[in-house]
């Protein structure tokens, strides 16, 4: 199993993640959301960051997941490279994530994209043998 | 490619038609306004998305495309789509997260042979005064207060702040602030983004550009938007950063649920919206009209900046505002529908607002003419200024192209280019480039968009507004 791919797009960054469990494949969308915009091999995960979400099911979770790491990149200046969750269900579906990396320093991090937003645009979740989920970028 | 064309109904040389039926659901035609060489650059995708806006409630007239129409996410970039107060709807899909990405063109009062000697050093000065690239952080270190006030008044804020002139506000769209800015709909989240961010560049394809008057088309109008040949120009493409990208991604959310309270039935889910007048519309416009306002004041401030680097360099130089249009908003606007006078929702993604001189919203300076209507160019090529005109009222409720379109995928554009191959193909046409992350050039090459020319000729042939003059880049700085 791989853990993402990019598929073509005119002007934009679309994606497909993939993941044995839910987990990991949003771990993995998190990765292909970052590697859009710079190498995840010049990222060293100094710093951490924790991450509490809510949503009203697994597809909400996941936009929510991938616009809090957009919040995060440019509020705190910072690219990640390693990240890990666990969901919780109870009365709404949650989401407990651990996000490493470090501050920006654009003599080290080669940037090729900026990744704006998390469109819904053709955005969904399928689970047949594996969890996958497409996604498109706003860069 | 040829499949989607084939589906095209042809209206004329430059309009195409997505007819009903192309897709269920559609309550209007769609219209395409492109040459036959240009309809074969129309992806199928951009086709459907054009079908997937004529399926909402309370559309108008047509959905449409303009000529540097491309694959967007809900509507197509380039989409312009009109809907009734009364049983329409509006739709960030149909806005886009960079809302109120615009263009604002400055004239300067020097010609070319006396500051492309010093190109060089003005780019560098320009670069280092207008923070620009990722993680950039504005000079202005604006408090929670000020960022409200941009919020509600945008650039009339920045010039009560010292940043700009009274002059200016009237040779910007809108005045440079819309009316109905609600600060209670803009989150934390997207104040924390705004607030370091008021007065930066960007990344991307924003950019900052000094160029020169090339050609001028229309020697009347020209003289009226106060453009002669060999003039130097300075083009400012930025918008509302990340405050309107999280005001856009925070709205989205609530109008997802609104799509299913209200029960709308839409065909992709970055089209969720909310019918108009419902308190979600309500929130959404509020929201939206803050970001908007917040770009007006960015590019005023940016302006301001490079008018105190022409200041250090060219004492005395004058940089006056020629326009500023907004390419990313939905406004309220009266339009005639089967002869009477409505109320319109106009949406306009990757569109310029184009009227001609009968609206009174052109500025007195403009109204003998139309307003200028300003199309960038991809890097390294022309630039171009046209005139709004009343023929654009009917046919595209006042709407022309933005820019030239792109044609090629950024992961095909990084494929073939790099960042140091594009720049060292500008250094060799004498375009000075400057760039925060050199690798985003790559992307960013001018073969990834179509000929802007081909663009404009459509616009120009339509009558939707037609040239008046053609820029030429000379430096460039960018994110």
């Amino acid at each position: 199993m791989i853990a993402f791919e990019y598929l073509e797009h005119t002007a934009d960054v679309m994606f497909r993640a993939y993941g044995k469990t839910a987990e990991e494949m949003l771990c993995n969308a998190a990765s292909a959301l970052f590697q859009a915009m710079v190498d995840p091999t010049t990222i060293a995960a100094q710093e951490s960051w924790t991450v509490e979400l809510e949503g009203d099911d697994l597809e909400d979770l996941a936009y929510r997941w991938l616009s809090e790491i957009i919040f995060l990149f440019e509020t705190e200046s910072a690219v990640f490279s390693t990240f890990s969750l666990q969901l919780k269900q109870d009365e709404k579906m949650r989401l407990y994530g651990k996000i490493g990396g470090e501050r920006i320093d654009l003599g080290r991090h080669a940037f090729e994209n900026e990744v704006k937003a998390v469109t819904r645009h053709k955005f969904g979740i399928k689970k047949n043998q594996i969890w996958c989920i497409q996604v498109v970028l706003d860069v | 490619m040829e499949e989607a064309s084939k589906n095209l109904c042809k209206i004329n040389d430059n309009t195409y038609e997505v007819p009903l039926g192309y897709r269920p659901g559609m309550r209007v035609p769609g219209r395409i306004f492109v040459s036959a060489a240009l309809r074969d650059m129309v992806e199928p995708g951009t086709v459907d998305q054009v079908a997937n806006v004529a399926t909402l409630p309370g559309i108008v007239k047509y959905s449409m495309a303009m000529p540097d129409a491309h694959l967007g996410y809900g509507f197509p970039i380039g989409g312009v789509a009109a809907f009734r107060e009364e049983g329409g709807i509006i739709s960030p899909g149909g806005v886009g997260f960079d809302i109120n990405c615009g263009v604002r063109l400055l004239r300067c009062d020097l010609r070319a042979e006396v500051v492309q000697p010093r190109i060089n050093t003005l780019i560098e000065a320009l670069f280092q005064a207008i923070p620009s690239g990722l993680g950039a952080t504005g000079r202005l270190h604006a408090t929670d207060r000020q960022l409200t006030e941009a919020f509600i008044s945008g650039a009339r804020w920045a010039v009560e702040e010292g940043y700009g002139f009274e002059a200016d506000l009237t040779h910007c769209e809108e005045s440079g602030g819309m009316d109905g800015a609600d600060p209670e709909q803009v989150s934390l989240k997207a104040r924390k983004r705004g607030r370091p961010q008021l007065g930066t560049l960007g990344s991307g394809n924003h950019f900052l550009e000094i160029q020169r008057v090339e050609e001028i088309y229309d020697h009347d109008v020209a003289r009226q938007f106060g453009l002669f040949k060999g003039q130097i120009t300075v083009m400012i493409h930025c918008g509302s950063r990340g405050a309107g990208h999280q005001i856009c991604t925070d709205h989205l959310d609530v109008l997802s649920r609104a799509v299913r309270k209200y029960k709308i039935d839409i065909p992709d889910k970055q089209l969720a919206c909310a019918p108009l007048g419902s308190p979600e519309a309500r929130q959404y416009f509020g929201g939206m009209v803050c970001a908007a306002n917040y770009a007006w004041a960015n590019r005023h401030i940016i302006a301001h900046w490079t008018r105190e680097v022409f200041e250090k360099y060219f004492p005395g130089s004058r940089l006056d505002l020629v326009y500023d249009v907004a390419h990313n908003v939905a406004k309220i606007e009266e339009h005639n529908v089967d002869g009477k006078r409505e109320r319109l929702y106009v949406h306009r993604k990757g569109a310029t607002r184009a009227f001609g001189p009968s609206r009174d919203e052109v500025p007195a300076a403009y109204r003998s003419v139309g307003q200028p209507v300003i199309i960038p160019g991809s890097m390294g090529t022309s630039s171009y200024v046209l005139c709004g005109s009343d023929a654009a009222l009917d046919l595209t409720f006042g709407s022309a192209c933005h820019g030239a379109g792109r044609v090629m995928s950024r992961s095909q554009a990084l494929r073939q280019f790099t960042g140091k191959s594009v720049k060292a193909a500008l250094d060799r046409e004498g375009i000075v480039v400057k760039a925060t992350s050199p690798g985003m050039l790559a992307e960013e090459a001018p073969q990834v968009y179509k000929p802007s020319g081909d663009v404009v000729d459509v616009v120009h042939n339509l009558g939707i507004a037609t040239r008046v003059a053609r820029l030429v880049p000379l430096g460039v700085s960018k994110g």
